[in-house]
């Protein structure tokens, strides 16, 4: 007799607390100082302005260490040594520029596993991503424009690339350390001196990284460090001497800059905010895409300009996979970013704590249905359960604005057509997700979306040779590949 | 002998023939000082309705084949080169000798087919295949980055124009230029010509007037995402600052370029209208 099928589904196992993991914390020493100066002319220095201010570990609330406060007078002391740096940096033949680039590649992974814990320390996010993720691929961005320097001529055709002056560069708090590699690598590797600006609240690993370039031998004045808030932001976008400003951050402050330098013949790169979509269709590997959408909207916490914090789902799956979804979701193990088996870690900041709450606050407000699985949080530190929306209306700011942090919004399509239309309907443009089995599909999503990167079947990938950067209000100009070391060059 | 049947000029938008909505006109005279005709002054509000009239026509351009492209602007060159007389005419009459007159047809049609065959090759050259370390087929292709708007001098009257569209409409985008609005005559013929040409209307449109009475509207339309402007140091200010509100492109000309220099004929006047997209294709099975 053959078997008769169950008409209800198989049971799922549930261990509840049953089996817990130990902790697992990550015990490598990160060497943190008590506190830090600015880095100016190829030496740390006390900030002319005598002050300096705390940096918070979001892990637990608690000081880390103090951090100087440039003030204009210091930005104008970092500018000047870019400055006088500038003509023996960009005379310097394009191999030997490149071979201090491939030391300073080699110097981080050194020291890539004292970086990866400082990182997490400092900014909140969990080992296992500060030390397979961040690390090696700042690592990589140095190593991979380091054989750029000497191949300028190569790069586009009948012209030849020369560097703009001295660079302007202000980084944000989500990927400290790897956005101050996106940001160095293409702009030495062309020939410019640069004065950088780390975020507020993730200045560490940007000061230690200060003392690689000591031990690459990197002449003095070539990359200055001025660490403070919006206040130090502001002298070195308008300082006179910047012959282009590089600017990764939010749509609302790009936008201030933008007008800023208006008038001013400087350039200027902006890579801003998004709301991606990311789009499962019907046809779509099921438990691929359930990992795909977890990690588009959970990695690093959410705070990725690039997120895939708006779900499309196609309306025949929409069930079963939301289900999925808030499975999965169950078992995100949230909490100390320092142990190894962390998935979701700390909020960044306090100020970036209530400003993810007031949005959630905003979706169930405005009548979206929330979702959290229950999960203990630390009672100290800053923390935010990974949350799920489901019954989201396109005009709601949960679908529109940008949280920079773990909520995901699901809506749902029908034709491709409406999913590109939905995913469109944004006034920002960094990227996109499509799952799904079919290739053609693929290659058609990806041309109508109007996104700077569309990742098929995968989401949140990067590569030191593949561009990246947006459409519309999530900025212009690339990082990374040709494209991102024309943006540091004039054609000549 | 029977009275000379004067052309009304109009501007040429959304592939049709208009006057200003205003009403409003400006006379322009023969360089002996001889009345000539009356030219439409254009508003921000022909403004906004330009931008319609390409948005209309921009997906349709974009999606053309380049190949296609490329033969709708060889046959542009071909429509001014069987007028070329009537053009060099026109640049005559705001005061171009017929030797300057006659280089500016012959440079600005040698410049429409030396962009006519890039709409099938600058992709080969702006974008990449980008060897990532994962198991993906990663390349970055092109785009347009939609509708441009182009602030054209008031020298150059047909060159300047044609080389500040060329790249832009070459990659894929419509365009709202404002003329020269001392020298609007040649664009006005221009109209006539791309109207014959193949084009699609709507995706070249031309407004003639004064520049500074649509100048904040060409910084701030959001649906203009990109600007080519020749400006001078005020103007370019009004414009970037317009520019942020929706944080547009901005790629200034110097007043003083040389418009018949052949650093114009290359890709890279195309690469800064267009947007890079980067795809990630999985490899597997």
């Amino acid at each position: 007799m053959p078997a008769r099928k169950s008409k209800s589904q198989a049971r799922e196992l549930l261990f509840g607390d049953l089996w817990e993991f130990d902790p697992a914390p990550e015990s490598a020493p990160a060497h943190i100082d008590e506190r830090y100066r600015l880095f100016i002319n190829g030496k740390y220095v006390a900030p002319k302005s005598r002050k300096y201010f705390d940096t918070i570990s979001p892990r637990n609330g608690r000081k880390l260490s103090e951090i100087a406060e440039a003030n204009e007078a210091d930005v104008d002391a970092a500018y000047s040594a870019a400055a006088k740096a500038f003509p023996k940096w960009s005379a310097l033949p394009g191999k030997e520029r490149g071979k201090y680039l491939f030391r300073i590649a080699r110097l981080l992974q050194d020291r890539s596993r004292e970086f990866a814990v400082a990182e997490t320390l400092d900014g909140g996010k969990p080992i296992k991503e500060s030390r397979d993720f961040d690390l090696p691929m700042a690592a990589a961005h140095f190593f991979y424009h380091a054989g750029w320097a000497d191949k300028l001529d190569f790069v586009a055709p009948g012209r030849t690339l020369k560097p703009l002056g001295v660079v302007g560069q202000v980084i944000p708090w989500n990927f400290p350390l790897l956005m101050l590699a996106w940001k160095l690598a293409p702009a030495l590797a062309t020939g410019n001196t640069v004065v950088i600006k780390p975020a507020e609240t993730t200045s560490v690993t940007a000061l230690k990284f200060a003392s690689i370039l000591q031990d690459a031998g990197l002449p003095p004045g070539v990359v200055n460090f001025v660490t403070g808030a919006g206040e130090t932001g502001a002298a070195v976008v308008n300082h006179p001497t910047a012959a282009k400003i590089a600017f990764t951050g939010s749509t609302g402050v790009g936008k201030l800059i933008q007008r800023s330098l208006a008038g001013t013949g400087k350039r200027l790169t902006l890579e801003l905010g998004g709301k991606a979509a990311n789009i499962v269709f019907e046809d779509a590997p099921i438990d691929q895409a359930v990992e795909g959408i977890i990690n588009g909207i959970f990695f690093n916490q959410g705070h990725v300009c690039c997120a895939g914090s708006r779900l499309l789902v196609q309306e025949n799956i929409a069930t079963d996979f939301i289900a999925r979804l808030k499975r999965r979701l169950a078992v995100l193990r949230v909490g100390d970013p320092l142990d190894k088996n962390t998935d979701v870690g700390a909020i960044n900041s306090k100020e970036q704590l209530g400003k993810i709450r007031e949005l959630v606050d905003a979706g169930i407000a405005q009548g979206a249905e929330i979702h959290q699985p229950s999960c203990k949080l630390p009672r100290k530190g800053f923390y935010f359960p990974p949350t799920l929306f489901t019954g989201v209306s396109q005009s709601q700011r949960i679908a529109r604005e940008e949280i920079f942090g773990p909520v995901l919004s699901v809506l749902t399509f029908r034709t491709p057509d409406e999913a590109v239309e939905k995913a469109n309907n944004t006034c920002y443009g960094l990227s996109a997700g499509v799952w799904t089995d079919k290739g053609s599909r693929i290659l058609n999503m990806a041309s109508s979306l109007k996104a700077g990167v569309v990742w098929a079947n995968t989401y949140n990938k990067f590569d030191p040779s593949s561009p990246f950067g947006g459409y519309k209000e999530s900025g212009f100009g690339r990082e990374g590949g040709k494209h991102g070391l024309l943006d540091y060059a004039q054609l000549d | 002998m029977s009275l000379t049947i004067t052309k009304t000029p109009k501007c040429y938008v959304g592939g049709k023939f208009i006057r200003s909505e205003s009403g409003r006109i400006y006379p322009i005279h023969r360089s002996n000082g001889e009345f000539f005709a009356n030219i439409p002054l254009c508003t921000r509000k022909d403004l906004r309705n330009a931008v319609e009239a390409a948005a209309k026509a921009g997906s349709g351009w974009a999606a053309r084949s380049p190949y296609n492209r490329a033969q709708i602007l060889y046959r542009l060159a071909e429509m001014i080169e069987a007028r070329r007389s009537e053009m060099q005419d026109a640049l005559k009459l705001h005061g171009a000798s017929t030797k300057d007159a006659s280089t500016e047809v012959q440079a600005t049609l040698d410049r429409i087919v030396h962009f006519a065959g890039w709409a099938d090759k600058f992709e080969q050259i702006l974008g990449s295949v980008n060897p990532v370390a994962s198991s993906h087929f990663n390349f970055t292709i092109t785009e347009p980055v939609g509708i441009v708007g182009i602030l054209a001098p008031e020298d150059s009257p047909l060159l300047a124009l044609m080389t500040l569209v060329l790249p832009a409409i070459t990659a894929g985008n419509s365009v709202i230029a404002m003329v020269s609005k001392g020298a609007p005559y040649p664009a006005i013929l221009l109209g006539e010509m791309l109207a014959t040409s193949d084009l699609p209307g709507g995706v070249v449109n031309l407004l003639t007037g004064d520049r500074a009475d649509t100048l904040p509207t060409f910084a701030s339309h959001e649906h203009l995402r990109a600007l080519s402007a020749v400006a001078d140091a005020a103007e370019a200010k009004v414009l970037q600052e317009g520019a942020a509100e929706s944080v547009k492109k901005v790629v200034l000309h110097d007043p003083d370029t040389d418009w018949f220099s052949d650093s114009h004929d290359s890709p890279y006047g195309i690469r800064s209208l267009t947007e890079a997209k980067t795809v990630w294709h999985p490899i597997g099975n």
